[in-house]
Formats: structure tokens, C-alpha cells, sequence
């Protein structure tokens, strides 16, 4: 199965070496030739320069096979765009974009895009751990 | 009775104060439109809040909070998308059109090669720079066989003009007497100047500069016709 990662920073690079350690073909797509020490000393798969916008690129980066596509740039419309380009115009049915924003992440969910929101996770985390404090009740 | 005059004005939200955005809200501004601009850099929003007042606000006009506040659920009857980063003018547009249902959004692409990106989301009209001084320098090549006049996106369809020389196979043909592709129709003639609508007799010259209008992706099939390139 080929996983085609577009933004490779904390999030992207993680999860190109999970997936790759599952057996899955990564493929790791960064405008910034740096990013690839993210992925260890002798990364595998395969690793493109450029932006994920261009088409070409992604088509040299083989999108086209791609089984899932992961957009995990640092922009949320970045994320946005590419996603839906991946959806709508090569058919990709696994794409998953990163939105940090709850807002347009709920949006463009109700549009048909998979969105995962760190931000929301973070606060319903964080609530949930304010909650389960075990604070000594205060006797009257 | 409602005063005449109100109802051509209009409600337009702006997005990015830059040069675009500032120079467009000022020209609707003296037109008498009602008009709001976001931007989100604080140096240029306090340039543009000396000049606009309350007319101008500060924030980034991807976040849905902010638009509310520039009045987006009104709904404004135009969105200008015209930042200058083509990614946040396609979400600007779509949050726009498809969440609060604002009838016409305009958006400026940046880098040409984003259009397509535009046309997939189906995002019209757009407005790029670049590829409207391409078309004027192309058009001022001497030697040019088929350059792009016009694109109807909304129709799927474009105009073109081809010029026609010596060693063009049309050239001494009449229009009826050509095969051209399905999905393609002479418009005109210009020779020496003068223009005329083509019809099947209209006989091609050396020379003539032709219109002609077709769907998109027909322009081989056409120069082949016409010039047998």
C-alpha cells in the first residue's frame, strides 16, 4: 500500500516512519530539502522536494497510486487546497488533512474531506484532565 | 418608494489591504458603495485605518469569526478575495459562496499555475496579472500563429485569433470549404483594417487575422485546419 505524506515536520515526518514501519510505501513530499533529517539517518522511502500546490510534483511523487494521502503542511489552507485537489482532481478516496483551525475544520468535514483537528483534541483532552483532577472538596 | 439611486449600490467585503485591495476599496468607496476591508498585517492595517476608519479591519479573513464581523452573514453582495496567497483566497471564496451564500465572489490569483486549482473548485470569475500581460505580449508577437483573446469559463468556451499566411492551406478557401473541428466556428475577418463576420462564402487571404471561438482544448485541431501546424 502506498502512503503519499505532504508536509514533513513533527506531525508529517512521524507519521511517514509509523506507516513505514507498518509496511506501508512511503512517500514524503517537503519544500524545505531539510526536512528529510527529520526522517532518521537512512530514510527508505522515497522524499521530493517541492510544494505540494504543484501538480506535476505530485504526480512525480506518484499520487496517482497513492492508497491514502496525509496533508500536513504548517498552513491550514495549504492543507485545505491540497486535500481537496488530491479528492477532486486524482480521486484519492483516503485523504486526511490537518486543520488546526475547529472552524474550517468542521466546514470542510461537512464538505466530504477528512479533517483531523489537533486543537480540538488538545481541548477536549485538556478539559477531560481538568475534570478527572481529584481536587478535595472544600467542607462547608 | 425606494430611492433609485440605493439600489445600485452595493455591499462588498475585501479581503487583503495590499495594493489591490486598498486601490479597489477606495475606487468603490468613491462610487458610493459600501465597502469593508480586512487585513490582517498590523503594520498595514494602522497605514489603512488612518485612511478608512472603521471601514478597514484587522484580522485574518480565513477565520470564520472574522468575516462574521466584517458582516459576511448579511450577506455582502460581493466577496473580493485579493490577497495575496492563493491558498487563502480559494478558502475565502468557498467559505464565502458555500457557507454563507454570498452570490458573487471575485478572487485574484497570485501564481498562474494555481488556476487550475481555482477551476477545479469551481471559482469564478478569477483575475490573474501575470496571465493578462502574458496574453497582451503574446498578442504583440510579430510572427504569432493562435493566440487566446478571451476565455468564457462559465460557457466552456474561448476566442481566439489565428493569423493566416502564405503557406496557410486555408489560405484561397472559402469558410464552407473547410473542415473545421466539431466544436469550433469562424467569427470574423480583418484584412487591412477592416473586419467582417465570416460567413460560408468569405474567402481567406494571406495575411487576414481571424476569430475565431471554440471549447477549450480544440486549438490543435483548428491550427491544423487552418495552418497545418
Amino acid at each position: 500500500m502506498n502512503a503519499l505524506i505532504i508536509g514533513c515536520g513533527r506531525v508529517g515526518s512521524t507519521i511517514a516512519l509509523q506507516l513505514h514501519k507498518e509496511g506501508w510505501d512511503v512517500t514524503v513530499i517537503d519544500e524545505n530539502e531539510d526536512a528529510l533529517s527529520r526522517l532518521g539517518e537512512n530514510w527508505p522511502g522515497s522524499f521530493v522536494v517541492g510544494h505540494g500546490m504543484d501538480t506535476d510534483l505530485l504526480r512525480q511523487a506518484g499520487i496517482e497510486e497513492a492508497d491514502a494521502v496525509v496533508v500536513s503542511t504548517d498552513g491550514d489552507n495549504t492543507n485545505i487546497v491540497i486535500g481537496q485537489v488530491a479528492q477532486k482532481r486524482f480521486g484519492i478516496q483516503c485523504v486526511i488533512a490537518r486543520i488546526l483551525d475547529p472552524a474550517r475544520a468542521d466546514f470542510y468535514a461537512a464538505r466530504g474531506l477528512r479533517t483531523v483537528c489537533p486543537t480540538k483534541t488538545a481541548i477536549d483532552t485538556l478539559t477531560e484532565a481538568v475534570r478527572a483532577c481529584e481536587i478535595p472538596k472544600v467542607s462547608a | 418608494m425606494r430611492d433609485p439611486e440605493s439600489e445600485r449600490l452595493m455591499y462588498v467585503v475585501i479581503a487583503g489591504g495590499g495594493k489591490v485591495g486598498a486601490n479597489v476599496a477606495r475606487s468603490l468607496l468613491r462610487l458610493g458603495h459600501e465597502v469593508t476591508l480586512i487585513e490582517q498585517r498590523r503594520d498595514r492595517f494602522d497605514r489603512l485605518e488612518d485612511e478608512f476608519e472603521h471601514q478597514v479591519q484587522r484580522g485574518d479573513a480565513t477565520e470564520l469569526f472574522v468575516l462574521e464581523r466584517a458582516g459576511i452573514a448579511r450577506p455582502p453582495d460581493i466577496m473580493l478575495a485579493l490577497t495575496g496567497d492563493d491558498e487563502d483566497n480559494m478558502v475565502i471564496c468557498q467559505l464565502a459562496k458555500e457557507r454563507y451564500g454570498v452570490p458573487k465572489v471575485i478572487a485574484r490569483v497570485n501564481d498562474p499555475r494555481n488556476q487550475a486549482h481555482f477551476d477545479l473548485l469551481g471559482l469564478a470569475p478569477t483575475i490573474c496579472a501575470t496571465s493578462s500581460i502574458m496574453a497582451l505580449v503574446e498578442h504583440e508577437v510579430p510572427e504569432h500563429d493562435l493566440i487566446h483573446l478571451l476565455e468564457l469559463r462559465k460557457e466552456n468556451l474561448e476566442i481566439v485569433e489565428v493569423q493566416i499566411d502564405r503557406d496557410s492551406p486555408s489560405a484561397g478557401k472559402r469558410v464552407e470549404g473547410l473542415k473545421l473541428p466539431e466544436g469550433a466556428r469562424l467569427i470574423s475577418v480583418m484584412r487591412d483594417g477592416r473586419s467582417e463576420i465570416a460567413v460560408g462564402s468569405t474567402m481567406l487571404e494571406a495575411g487576414d487575422q481571424v476569430l475565431a471561438i471554440l471549447e477549450p482544448g480544440k486549438e490543435d485541431e483548428l491550427r491544423r485546419v487552418l495552418l497545418r501546424r
